[in-house]
């Protein structure tokens, strides 16, 4: 570790916080229909869809309109990608999608998670990547958003049913947000290098003869949104860590800056949606105290290199680099890996199956724990707040008072829900990796030998369950088994988490407001931040940490004592 | 049921208008006039005939050039279809080596690289292979370590590949951002160039 790595971690993230602040409030602007420059376009969205935007919805039709979405958004998606073959924009002429890899491709685009069981430049044609994965990017991030903002209105005043309209919400989120950010950040990554093209691939002619095949496409947009909507699927098979997708050190900071910013900043965005920022704030900052704790783990681990390695005759300079590309550095791989785990993004800038096995669990671990730090766009926001019904009704029995959250009482339906929620990730996780470690279909897909390959399988879960999406990538995904079943992981990390969110929102909305009197125990203060850490990491984590124990922490131990498999 | 069917169907219909097609076809014609050696991927020529991208990395062999690093990339195997064979750079198909930490395998392959680079401490760079396959850049240590090499081959005198290095090295990006390193193709484009 240098201080030149860590001044480029404190920039970057100085730089998602200093734009989550604007941004925060633009949102909260945003979704109360404020933002009226495109109303034409967006007016021709709902005569299309024949609804009336100003129409509020109660929880049950939000969530209903929002499955409903995703549900057709899936069907168009596994449609395009089967018939590929036969879609126009497909210059290197690759073919259909097989049953397997489409359903998995599209639960995996549909659910915000972007598992790519397939490499981008072998498989995908233009038409794929623009008019099925990049419609989905955006479509997936702006249903996170509309629920986390749907969330944030129920508690925002008392004894309403209306938690707003799912249809006005996505369309406003796409229109006024992601749509413009992705313009920008998309222009200033052709800038730094990214192609953008319709062109075929183009055969060069090396120096020394060989000939080389140099994958084009439209790829800078297609990344742009992929890290805005946090949701990582790469256009190229080595995702950031291709020097097209990823082809300076500043664009990696400005991937990372982009799939922080939208998280962090609809903690504020809750906090002004509620009318007190301080409750927002607090929220940001274990999310921030959260990626630091794991970035230095990260960074201390993979700076020190591979101790098998170095003994080999390898100078410990740069750091454990195999699977890692030289422009980058380790710190802003280190805040890249941390980021991109805790925002449920899944974008890798190195790969993270080499990996140090501590600096490899970290990111697994920010997974397990219900990726909420910050977390994917919106989905981040309500599995936060989701943890802090249960700090406080934690902090409710140690004192004996009736837990309440701004005003609202929390109370047995409320506990019930969230803690069916909580449990959706462990028996996900847990429950298909279990199974897969005795099926020999499934196990045949392990390729690391040792207690690294439990590894894998466990990461597989951990990461579509999380709707994650990176990968311990020795794993051979592409087969029917892990196919279907990562693909059933992933809707149920997104859909079954939801409905009982949303549930919450629901019954917590109809509650009265009361007003804050002097036994009121503030959440908005550190020992409420330092509270909710806590409960993070016992209620999400400790479940995991058998498993852990058995891979990452195993492999360890056998590292230190020279051990190879 | 259909209160909820046509407005999602009507939603991800515009949408794919909109942010799939529209969009990416009128972003790529900005891009494209705004940037136009970038959104072409960078591509290099000499003599009228592309030779490659600035980006990505190609493969050297030959005693007078600098060497990339090792890259795991494959390509299809015609004599065993369904199977693969190592492809160094084949940047049609991205790849890691995807080797586990405690990889026996990965540390044989290591123990031999080291071996075949001379004097220990060898840079990490010059014997692990890239996220990629496909990383354009050398440590300048690594560089520095094949200097008298290339020299040798060319008949120049050291002094001068090293400028050349010294010329062609990229220092961090707005001096905070990412290592210091050396373009490959770049250097060596540059060797062929000297008189």
């Amino acid at each position: 570790m240098t201080w030149i790595g860590w001044a480029q971690i404190a920039l970057v993230l100085a730089c998602v916080v200093a734009a989550a602040i604007p941004l925060g409030r633009y949102i909260a602007v945003l979704a109360a229909g404020r933002i009226t420059v495109l109303a034409p376009l967006e007016r021709l969205f709902y005569t299309a869809a024949g609804i009336d935007p100003a129409k509020g919805q109660g929880w049950r039709a939000y969530t209903l309109a929002m499955l409903a979405a995703n549900a057709a958004g899936f069907v168009l998606l596994y449609a395009l990608l089967r018939l590929q073959g036969g879609l126009p924009f497909n210059p290197q002429g690759f073919g259909d999608l097989s049953p397997w890899l489409a359903f998995n491709t599209a639960a995996s685009f549909v659910t915000n998670t972007n598992w790519q069981a397939y490499g981008g430049e072998v498989a995908m044609s233009n038409f794929s990547q623009m008019a099925g994965l990049t419609v989905q990017n955006f479509l997936s991030a702006a249903s996170g958003i509309a629920l986390a903002l749907a969330v944030s209105r129920a508690f925002a005043k008392g004894g309403v049913q209306d938690l707003g309209n799912f249809w006005a919400d996505l369309v406003r989120v796409t229109l006024y947000l992601l749509v413009p950010l992705s313009i920008l950040v998309g222009l200033a990554f052709v800038a730094m290098g990214m192609p953008q093209t319709l062109s075929a691939f183009a055969e060069a002619t090396t120096i020394e003869g060989a000939t080389q095949m140099l994958p084009l496409g439209p790829a800078a947009l297609q990344v742009a949104i992929k890290h805005l909507g946090t949701n990582g699927g790469g256009f190229f098979g080595a995702n950031s860590a291709h020097p097209f997708e990823g082809p300076t050190a500043l664009a990696t900071g400005l991937q990372i800056w982009a799939h922080q910013v939208i998280p962090f900043a609809l903690a504020l965005t809750f906090g002004a949606i509620i009318g007190d920022i301080r409750q927002g704030r607090a929220l940001l900052l274990v999310m921030l105290g959260y990626v630091l704790m794991a970035t230095l783990a990260i960074y201390a681990s993979e700076a020190g290199g591979n101790p098998l390695h170095l003994a080999l005759g390898i100078d410990a300079a740069q750091g454990n680099m195999e699977g890692k590309e030289v422009r980058f550095g380790q710190a802003l791989v280190a805040l890249f890996s941390a980021t991109t785990t805790g925002a449920s993004c899944g974008a890798v800038n190195a790969m993270l199956e080499s990996f140090t096995p501590l600096g490899g669990m970290v990111p697994l671990f920010l997974i397990q724990l219900g990726e909420v730090l910050p977390g994917g766009v919106g989905s981040g926001l309500y599995g936060m707040l989701v943890f802090v019904l249960l700090t406080v009704f934690i902090a409710g029995l140690m004192v004996g008072r009736t837990p309440e959250y701004l005003g609202k009482k929390v109370q047995a339906r409320e506990i019930k829900l969230a803690m069916l929620a909580v449990l959706v990730l462990p028996v996900a996780i847990l429950g298909f990796t279990a199974v897969a470690l005795v099926l020999p279909a499934a196990i045949a897909s392990i390729q690391a030998a040792g207690p690294h390959g439990l590894s894998e399988m466990l990461y597989a879960f951990s990461s579509a369950a999380g709707n994650n999406g990176s990968a311990f990538g020795g794993l051979t995904a592409d087969t029917p088994w892990l196919n279907t079943t990562l693909g059933i992981a992933m809707m149920l990390g997104r859909f079954a988490y939801v409905v009982p969110v949303m549930a919450i929102a629901g019954s917590l909305a109809a509650k009265p407001r009361a007003l804050a009197s002097p036994g009121t125990f503030p959440t908005h203060g550190l020992l409420f931040a330092g509270l909710l850490a806590g409960v993070i990491l016992i209620l999400g984590g400790l479940q995991f940490m058998p498993a852990l124990a058995l891979g990452p922490l195993a492999e360890h131990f056998s590292l230190l004592a020279g051990k190879t498999f | 049921m259909n209160a909820y069917l046509r407005p999602a169907f009507a939603v991800v219909g515009m949408a794919t208008l909109l942010c799939g097609l529209a969009l990416p076809l009128g972003f790529t014609g900005v891009a494209q006039l705004a940037f136009p050696v970038q959104a072409h991927g960078s591509l290099l020529e000499r003599d009228g005939k592309l030779i490659g991208s600035m980006l990505l990395g190609q493969q050297f062999t030959g005693d007078r050039y600098f060497h990339p690093r090792p890259s795991a990339t494959t390509e299809a195997d015609p004599a065993k279809p369904g199977s693969t064979r190592p492809a160094p750079y084949n940047a049609a198909a991205s790849a890691a080596s995807q080797m586990a930490p405690t990889s026996a395998t990965l540390a044989k392959v290591l123990k031999e690289r080291v071996a075949a680079e001379g004097a220990a401490p060898v840079p990490a760079d010059a014997v692990t292979a890239s996220g990629s396959g496909l990383d354009p850049h050398i440590s300048l240590e690594n560089a520095a370590r094949q200097v008298a090499r290339i020299a040798a081959a060319r008949g120049l005198p050291e002094v001068r590949v090293r400028s050349l290095l010294a010329q062609h090295a990229e220092g961090r990006e707005l001096g905070l951002f990412g290592e210091s390193r050396a373009n490959v193709l770049v250097l060596n484009l540059a060797l062929d160039d000297l008189r």
